[in-house]
């Protein structure tokens, strides 16, 4: 049985189900309320949401019980005090690999841990304290800090990026920070501006193959970038066969260290799948060459946007299972790897996030 | 004193009681007065700044407030969610 956490514009909703089966929505919790993202720590159980209240502010949300039932706020979810921002919004929550850490990342390019399975948070101040915070910038959906890879085995490495302040890593457990954007190539800045480091390198997502950590994979403000460096370096994997190189979402099979999956869009200017066709694409060779997976999926007159955050993953290997949600309300899954694919659920609110547990 | 009138979420974290009567000057004092007596509100209608959030509205014997609008004793000041969505 998978369970899937989707997050949306109008609440939490908790689907359970078999990719061949299908899937019922068992329940909706947070009623009317926007749920940027939902996940659960499978070491505790723990179910954790980021909830940004139009009317509230940002908050995470945690419960140990029933989902339908009562959440409990968590503490430390904020800025400090006195100062010249707000905190806008929650983007993302990572198991860390120190048991009870979780790490959340935010708006304004904002990194909290917690070391109590989520229940209190403090900011990391070695990120928020960078000497060149003043001159990040933000992107369209604000200064989000909304990846965060994690090293297994080793607590003290982390990767983190924020749109589109770039990649930030560390080797000590978030005291001190550097970047890590060799070789990217930001196609929306005049050459000159290349050299300040500065200009915005506007990061969409980023995963780690959990396999073999130095190697990443990144969906980038046009262009699909690996590194094999832990993210010191970047080299451009997005010309052998993608339909676009702009997206969101990218995914990889926690198993294979060459494999990875993008759901691009048109491009900036048009962001929606191309041709009309909802498309998932794979590589199983590092990027070199991406195949089109869209058995099961719209294939006319379907014009989606799949959030960053709205592609999730259970499973490894050949039992590997994916889902995304779309603006549309629409969910879809795959219950062998991307081969075939069937809808999961329609007429949702816009899906912001999905986590598959 | 003066009485701070909230509903639905605010009053369920203020002790679900809809009426507070607090000391201060001005309606930034008040807020930090509910605060302190039901820390639970903290963070949901004054933000890291102190500024009242966006999308609250606080109105002061009915006028709309902010910040800085003085009150006193027997004032009534409601805080209220502004009527946005989407």
């Amino acid at each position: 049985m998978t369970e899937l956490l989707i997050g949306t514009k109008k609440g939490l909703f908790v689907l359970e189900g078999e990719p061949d089966s299908g899937f019922e929505i068992k329940t909706r919790a947070f009623a009317g309320q926007p749920i940027d993202f939902a996940t659960c720590d499978p070491r505790s159980g723990r179910l954790l949401a980021t909830v940004t209240s139009p009317f509230f502010g940002p908050k995470i949300f945690f419960t140990d019980e029933d989902p339908g039932g009562e959440w409990e706020q968590a503490d430390g979810i904020a800025l400090p005090e006195g100062g010249d921002q707000a905190l806008e919004r929650i983007w993302v929550i990572a198991r860390g690999e120190a048991d009870g850490t979780l790490y959340a990342g935010g708006d304004p390019g904002v990194l909290f841990e917690s070391h109590d399975g989520g229940a209190s948070w403090e900011i990391n101040a070695g990120l928020w304290e960078q000497p060149s915070r003043a001159h990040w910038q933000p992107g369209g959906g604000g200064l989000c800090l909304h990846s965060i890879c994690t090293w297994p085995g080793d607590p003290g490495k982390l990767a983190v990026a924020v749109s589109a302040a770039g990649i930030w890593l560390t080797e000590d457990g978030g005291r001190t920070w550097r970047r890590g954007n060799e070789g990217l190539n930001p196609r929306y800045l005049p050459e000159e501006a290349l050299k300040d480091e500065n200009a915005g390198r506007c990061v969409h997502h980023v995963e780690r193959a959990p396999r073999q950590p130095e190697r990443m994979f990144m969906q980038f403000h046009g262009g699909v970038y690996r590194s094999d460096d832990a993210g010191e370096s970047w080299a451009d994997i997005g010309g052998g066969g993608l339909a676009s190189d702009f997206g969101f979402p990218l995914m990889v099979d926690p198993d294979d260290p060459d494999s990875a999956y993008v759901i691009p869009l048109v491009a900036d200017a048009d962001r929606v799948t191309p041709d009309g066709r909802v498309r998932v694409y794979e590589t199983r060779n590092g990027g070199s060459t991406w195949t089109p997976r869209g058995d099961g999926l719209p294939a006319a007159h379907a014009y989606l946007t799949v959030l960053r955050q709205a592609f999730g993953r259970a499973g490894s290997g050949e039992q590997l299972q994916l889902y995304f949600g779309a603006t549309s309300g629409d969910v879809f899954g795959s219950g062998d790897a991307g081969a075939s694919w069937s809808t999961v659920a329609t007429r949702l609110p816009p899906v912001y996030s999905v986590v598959a547990i | 004193m003066a009485v701070v009138c909230l509903r639905g979420p605010l009053r369920k974290l203020a002790g679900d009681r809809p009426e507070h009567e607090l000391n201060g000057a001005t309606v930034v004092e008040l807020l930090r007065g509910l605060e302190l007596r039901h820390p639970d509100v903290s963070g949901w209608i004054l933000d890291e700044r102190g500024l009242i959030r966006r999308h609250i509205n606080v109105f002061v014997n009915g006028e709309r407030g902010d910040e800085a609008t003085a009150v006193r004793s027997g004032d009534r000041v409601e805080v209220l969610p502004a009527i946005t969505g989407g």
